[in-house]
């Protein structure tokens, strides 16, 4: 019983490590095949498209409620130190350091991560991707590579129309619902933003979150058991396994890019 | 070496793991032949054409197609000798993602730097001799189970390949498309001076246009022949098979434990 239980659990490690040799092969394997993917630059400009495009309305709604809400709240607690006309630094600040690429990340991976996963899933279930090998077409660089780098290019420009929306979502409620200072508002956001600081590594979070997710969702589909209940299964852990990759990788940018700033 | 065969497999064996699938296969197909493999689900037919295809290497023995040993490729290397190779999957496996024209285009596209024109013409040629011209701007979803085969085969023969490899062909097809189908892989083998590999398990439509049959059971060939030296066999086996009879050498149960043990167990559990 006792030896079944080890015998049992070192299986589950093996194959955990296996599987992460495989993922971080297939990472590279990408990034070796990525000449495609930019020589017919029109491949990802395609995916960009289905991932980038089609998850606009999500992001943009979202980016407003959610800075509609950090308006109410941020005002709140600012007019009892009587400084409500800094409610436009926080606004800006929350969302362009961590709101705007952590919630554009996980709204990325559930969107457009999971329809990614689902669809490479599929396409090996229907041999589509044999077939494609068959024609002597490589699927890495002709399928998969070029999703990569469209997420990877969109993730960022996702995350900045998010914080975009997030701070004229703040700048209704704050500024036109509550009546804080216009000049205030945005005076003292143009002063404490700082473009390095701030903006860039936002803009560096989210690529390192693009990286992540779709590489997470393209493996996932690439390496789905040719089933229905595979590629569901690979669909569910895309989502699982990007959201809480980004959160973790947020914490260790976080404390890499903003210690010992006051 | 520009001989008669253009696929040599010699003393071939394959395994998943520890389950040996082929166990040393013999076989050559030579040029402007139609050949099939045939045998019950499951022995090794399909793997078989993965083998010739270069998608899995053999444990053991050698493959020769169109003169290079399957062995010693490397993958640019492959990818050459596949642009000689055109494959029908046994549910076409079109990508679902892009129009009927657009699945027949694709090699060229990706091989040639053909204007779009030529390749229009080129397209419309292929699925003109599959018969779906008219069906060029549909999408895969709206294509029967036969046409999709027959878009797949325009696909398959886009690129004027030396060797085409069917995994299947006939199944599930209606009676109408399995004439049809059948006489277009005959059809396109002669006037194209191709070579095809059919695995299939359906006798009477294959016999009808194939040269020569490879009978594969349990990873060895069993029997091989012209359709007519299968039809007159006397080996067990193959009688049993070309005449679908239940009862013969492959027995209708899947290997168990005596019934009467398995019958005790469920009334104790029950």
């Amino acid at each position: 019983m006792l030896k079944q239980a080890i015998a049992h659990l070192g299986n589950r490690t093996l194959q955990g490590v296996g599987r992460i040799g495989f993922a971080v092969r297939f990472f590279v394997a990408i990034l070796l095949h990525s000449g495609t993917a930019f020589r017919r630059f029109g491949l990802t400009i395609r995916e960009m498209y289905f991932s980038g495009v089609q998850s606009l309305i999500i992001i943009l709604v979202s980016g407003l409620f959610v800075g509609m809400v950090l308006g109410l709240q941020g005002y709140e607690t600012l007019q009892t130190y009587g400084s409500e006309e800094a409610l436009g630094i926080l606004v800006a600040m929350s969302l362009v350091r961590e709101l705007g690429p952590v919630v554009a990340a996980l709204l990325f991976a559930s969107r457009a991560g999971s329809a990614i996963t689902a669809e490479i899933g599929l396409m090996k279930a229907t041999e589509q991707l044999s077939a494609m090998e068959m024609m002597a077409v490589d699927p890495i660089a002709r399928v998969v590579a070029p999703r990569f780098w469209a997420g990877v290019i969109s993730m960022p420009l996702l995350a900045a129309l998010f914080s975009a929306m997030g701070i004229f979502g703040g700048y209704l409620v704050g500024v036109q619902l509550i009546g804080v200072d216009e000049g205030a508002f945005w005076s003292q956001m143009q002063s404490a933003v700082d473009f390095e600081q701030d903006i860039l590594n936002g803009v560096i979070k989210s690529v390192v979150f693009g990286i992540a997710i779709t590489t997470i969702a393209l493996f996932e589909g690439y390496d789905a058991p040719p089933t229905a209940e595979g590629v569901s299964g690979a669909t569910t852990r895309t989502v699982v396994t990007s959201s809480l990759a980004v959160l973790a990788l947020d914490f260790v940018l976080t404390a890499f890019m903003f210690r010992g700033l006051s | 070496m520009q001989h008669d065969n253009l696929v040599e497999i010699e003393d071939v064996a394959f395994d998943y793991g520890a389950r040996p699938v082929l166990k040393g296969i013999n076989l050559t197909a030579k040029r402007g032949q139609v050949i099939a493999i045939m045998g019950s689900s499951g022995c090794g037919k399909t793997t078989l054409l993965r083998l010739i295809g270069g998608q899995i290497t053999p444990s053991q023995g050698t493959g020769r197609v169109a003169g290079e040993s399957l062995g010693e490729l490397d993958q640019a290397g492959l990818y050459r000798l596949r642009r000689k190779m055109g494959m029908l999957f046994q549910f076409g496996a079109l990508f679902t993602d892009m129009s009927v024209f657009d699945n027949v285009a694709f090699q060229l596209r990706e091989h040639s730097d053909l204007p779009e024109d030529a390749i229009r013409d080129m397209v419309l040629m292929k699925l003109h001799a599959v018969g779906l011209r008219g069906a060029a701007c549909l999408m895969p979803a709206e294509l029967s189970g036969g046409m999709a085969r027959r878009v797949a085969l325009a696909r398959a023969i886009a690129l004027d390949p030396q060797l085409v490899m069917y995994d299947e062909p006939f199944a599930g097809l209606d009676p109408i498309s399995l004439g049809v189908t059948g006489n277009l892989i005959r059809r396109l083998t002669d006037t194209l001076g191709l070579t095809s590999i059919l695995v299939t398990h359906d006798v009477q439509e294959s016999l009808k246009i194939v040269d020569y049959v490879y009978f594969v059971s349990e990873g060895v060939i069993v029997a091989e022949g012209t359709a007519d030296d299968i039809r007159a066999s006397g080996l067990p086996y193959v009688h049993q098979f070309v005449h679908g009879e239940a009862e013969g050498p492959v027995t209708f149960h899947y290997p168990a434990a005596p019934y009467v043990t398995d019958l005790r167990l469920g009334e104790q559990s029950a």
